[in-house]
């Protein structure tokens, strides 16, 4: 198990070492001449020959790709990003002071997600093609169908405009966090929950759980114990994803809600052509994905001991 | 088993799980005499066929130019004369509608029919000729899976410049990622299979084996993953174009209306109910036919 | 013979589908006095495992019904409501499944599954209960118990496996054993050492054993009585030896002479 872990640890270096690439060409794609805009923005008007030679040398941009990327990549290890070409701020700085938003409201949509999705999902596996199970079925159609940044104006609408229960705009207080979490975990919540109950149900047939009603153990004991933690494998593996992709959705949702994240930042550096702040961004939301799907496995492999023998031979 | 962070969410394409079965793709005359058999099924085609329709027809059923501003009629309620009342600006919100359809589907349709054909024939030659073309593709597409295609996208995007078109390359540039795994899985499931095996025993080529052996037994599972897709790809378009990354204003696009209507939310916040609205409903069909598809490809699947 | 340990009367169970009804047991009738050993056989779909999850109430089909009574010193199980019955299974009743491989939770050691049926039936701390299925699990003849109680399942061979299962059903000190095809899983030496330990067992312990199996064989080396069981009906019942010498039955005839031909049944000797 510890060689398991070990493995899957060290398998974090080559993906990292990816992400990098990826961000670094990728921000290569943007068109036109990175210092000759760098200069327009700084001194807003039109570099001559001689300006732009020495920006592009000042920038470090006249040196061959490969050392460029080294350069920046040994800057990135060590957790500096660069400086943003629009604001003159550290990309570090700027990403680590907004991130604390986004986290916060992945976390509570991942949660209320949870929350709602496995007693749900529980309940309707156990009660099989009772109403709840074909209302929790239309509910997991529509969250695959409703586009969330439609909910969230729905919600903003409802509560906000016309109930006035609850803010929504800012982050100020943990009622700001309310509706936004709610815009991004309800739709996720209606498909977890299904899952949680295919889940379930798959592990409700098999012989272990014959092997213990026929001990005796009460039918409370036998889903709780055996078969609902022999199902979380699977839901531990999406609420990753959940997670992820809430991170990822965040940066529209926070757009609408004016949250001070991360998504945001990006929304903005698009607006703002801030190539570097991009670029930062790839590599830091990457590193955070690398990191939650190297918490999802640990999770997954204290849930189902078995992993780390099967998957010995090589991760993944 | 890292995290497979693709946006198909009714459908989970787990890398560690059992190779896919195959599906015999039943003759094209049964295959929609089942669809229609099954009333969810049918609800989702009939909503599908009408939103493309739609979207084919847009400039002959719009009953108004959509561009013409009349600032003397803003916001008025529906009538006779604006089915769907006028916008901010005057202009004919249902004629909106109608064009938003025109963007808004069929560039969908044309992303979907991009991101497939690169999956597709990615994942055919990665699966069939293996080895390290195949160890080098998986290992691409792993590393981009690493992220959210949402965020791949949006960034691809914002480098790229906004724009419709830049867009839909941004878009199809990630999303064919999952289509490429799902494939070879598919593939490489195919290639042990006896008929194969006996394929390449009477000496066919290899072309010959993977395009009329493999691909018509893989289609059957990849139709259904792709409608499914589609209206995933729905969501993710408007979603990028209500951030501003998509069409220009004064062109109708249902994102790019709704990004509109959010700013007249409290005093009419009908503008962000009818995009909205046709948004949820046509990625539903798409949702609905992919469910059906899947069950009349394989009953055995759910 | 003295009054029967287990009675079962009629058992029929109908499976109710959207096409009209199908009946998977045919009024199923035998009884087990105490200490005996009795043989179910049949070729597989003959409706073995469906008598005994039907007996036991463990049948959970949607659309199943079952009826007949099934007395086990004279409490009809299938009067019973569920709870009541949950009190006997485990702790009157033991049963083995057919596949070891499966039939222990992945997620549990094989120490808590066994502690695990103690503590459903008795109170005793867990500490207690540990102590107990370390010993049941030396008393199976598994290796080295004590470690290998804090095991989990997919760190055992296949036989090792099923051992669990057997000091699983044994915990509580069942006066019946139900072993569902016990061997069908597992290669042959495994198969022998396996039968030869629940027949050692249920000597020591003077405990009644139902044995389900599709091999003829492995049943003449085991059972005092077999019951024969063809398309959810029983078509004979009798000693062994009353059975292999003059099979009333052309099913049954079949079915020995298939095996026949294969190995020659090895006499044990009835009681």
């Amino acid at each position: 198990m510890v060689a398991y872990i070990a493995r899957r640890v060290a398998y974090l270096i080559p993906t990292w070492i990816g992400i990098t690439l990826l961000a670094f060409f990728l921000v290569r794609l943007a068109p036109g001449d990175a210092a000759h805009s760098y200069f327009v923005r700084v001194h807003d008007r039109q570099p001559n020959q001689a300006e732009l030679a020495s920006t592009r040398a000042r920038l470090g941009l006249d040196r061959p790709l490969p050392i460029q990327y080294l350069d920046w990549l040994g800057g990135a290890v060590r957790g500096d990003l660069g400086t943003s070409y629009y604001s003159g701020r550290e990309v570090t700085d700027e990403l680590v002071s907004r991130f604390p938003a986004t986290l916060q409201l992945a976390t509570a949509a991942t949660l209320i997600t949870l929350v709602i999705a496995i007693p749900l999902g529980v309940v309707a596996a156990i009660r099989r093609n009772s109403l709840l199970d074909h209302l929790l079925r239309v509910a997991a159609l529509l969250g695959a169908s409703v586009p969330a940044f439609w909910l969230a104006l729905l919600l903003i609408i409802v509560f906000s405009v016309e109930l006035q229960w609850l803010p929504a705009l800012g982050r100020d207080g943990l009622q700001h966090l309310v509706l936004p979490a709610l815009a991004l975990a309800l739709g996720e919540a209606a498909v977890v929950a299904r899952l949680m109950r295919s889940s379930l149900l798959e592990v409700l047939g098999e012989d272990y759980i014959m092997t213990a009603r026929a001990k005796g153990v009460p039918e409370r004991r036998v889903v709780i114990r055996h078969a609902l933690r022999n199902s979380l494998g699977a839901v531990v593996t999406e609420v990753g994803m959940v997670f992820a992709i809430l991170l990822a959705y965040s940066a529209v949702i926070e757009i609408i809600f004016v949250w001070p994240g991360i998504g945001r930042l990006a929304v903005e550096a698009i607006g703002q052509r801030d190539y570097t702040m991009l670029q930062g961004f790839v590599v830091f939301s990457g590193t955070v994905f690398v990191l939650v799907s190297l918490v999802v496995d640990l999770v997954y492999l204290w849930l189902d001991p078995r992993v780390a023998l099967a998957q010995g031979r090589g991760v993944r | 088993m890292s995290v497979d962070v693709s946006e198909g969410r009714s459908f989970q394409i787990d890398p560690a799980a059992p190779e896919p079965r195959s599906i015999v793709l039943p003759a094209r005359g049964v295959l929609l005499r089942r669809l229609v058999a099954d009333p969810t099924a049918l609800a989702g085609l009939v909503i599908v066929t009408l939103a493309v329709l739609v979207a084919l027809l847009a400039p002959w059923i719009a009953p108004h130019d959509p561009a013409r501003q009349n600032v003397m009629n803003r916001y008025a309620p529906p009538s006779a004369e604006h089915w769907l009342g006028t916008d901010n600006l005057g202009r004919d919100e249902f004629s909106r509608m109608v064009l938003g359809a025109r963007t808004s589907v069929l560039t969908t349709l044309a992303i979907g029919a991009g991101v497939l054909t690169i999956g597709i024939v990615v994942g055919t030659l990665s699966g069939y000729v293996g080895g390290i073309l195949d160890g080098l593709i998986m290992r691409i597409v792993d590393l981009l899976l690493a992220f959210p295609p949402l965020l791949l996208a949006l960034v691809v995007t914002g480098v790229l410049g906004p724009g419709l078109l830049n867009l839909a390359i941004a878009m199809i540039g990630v999303y064919w990622l999952s289509y490429a795994r799902l494939v070879r899985g598919l593939v490489l499931a195919m290639r042990e299979r006896d008929f194969v095996e006996g394929a390449r025993a009477l000496g066919l080529s290899g072309r010959r084996i993977a395009t009329r052996h493999i691909l018509p037994n893989v289609v059957g599972p990849i139709l259904a993953v792709a409608t499914l897709r589609t209206g995933q790809l729905l969501l993710i378009l408007a979603a990028l174009s209500f951030l501003g990354l998509g069409v220009r204003p004064p062109t109708p696009e249902w994102g790019a209306m709704l990004s509109e209507g959010q700013r007249y939310l409290a005093s009419a916040p009908q503008l962000m109910i009818y995009p909205g609205i046709a948004i949820a409903v046509v990625a539903l069909g798409f949702n609905l036919l992919g469910d059906g598809l899947r069950d009349v490809l394989d009953p055995t699947l759910r | 013979m003295s009054q029967p340990l287990l009675q079962v009367d009629d058992l029929t169970t109908t499976l109710h589908v959207r096409e009209g009804a199908l009946r998977i047991l045919d009024g199923v009738t035998f009884s087990l006095s105490g200490g005996e050993r009795l043989g179910i056989v049949g070729e597989s779909g003959a409706g073995k495992t469906m008598t005994a999850l039907s007996m036991t109430r463990l049948l959970r089909i949607p659309g199943a019904e079952v009826s007949g009574r099934v007395l086990l010193d004279g409490t009809d199980l299938l009067q019973l409501r569920r709870r009541d019955v949950r009190r006997l299974l485990g702790a009157r009743i033991g049963m083995i499944f057919q596949n070891p491989l499966n039939s222990l939770n992945p997620a549990m050691t094989v120490g808590a599954q066994i502690s695990e049926a103690i503590r459903t039936h008795e109170r005793v701390s867990r500490r207690e209960a540990w102590e107990r299925a370390t010993r049941l699990l030396e008393e199976v003849q598994l290796p080295s118990p004590a470690r290998s109680a804090h095991d989990y399942p997919h760190r055992l061979s296949g036989g090792m496996r099923q051992r669990v299962v057997i000091a699983m059903a044994l915990a509580c000190q069942p006066g019946l054993l139900i072993a569902d095809e016990p061997t069908t899983a597992l290669d042959v030496t495994t198969q022998a050492e396996i039968v030869d330990l629940i027949f050692a067992l249920a000597e020591v312990r003077g405990m009644s054993v139902i044995l389900i199996t599709h091999d003829l064989a492995l049943m003449a080396g085991f059972a005092d009585r077999i019951v024969v069981l063809h398309r959810g009906r029983v078509v004979e019942e009798g000693s062994v030896r009353s059975i292999y010498a003059s099979p009333r039955d052309g099913y049954t005839r079949a079915l020995i002479s298939s095996v026949a031909r294969l190995a020659p049944p090895a006499w044990r000797g009835g009681p």
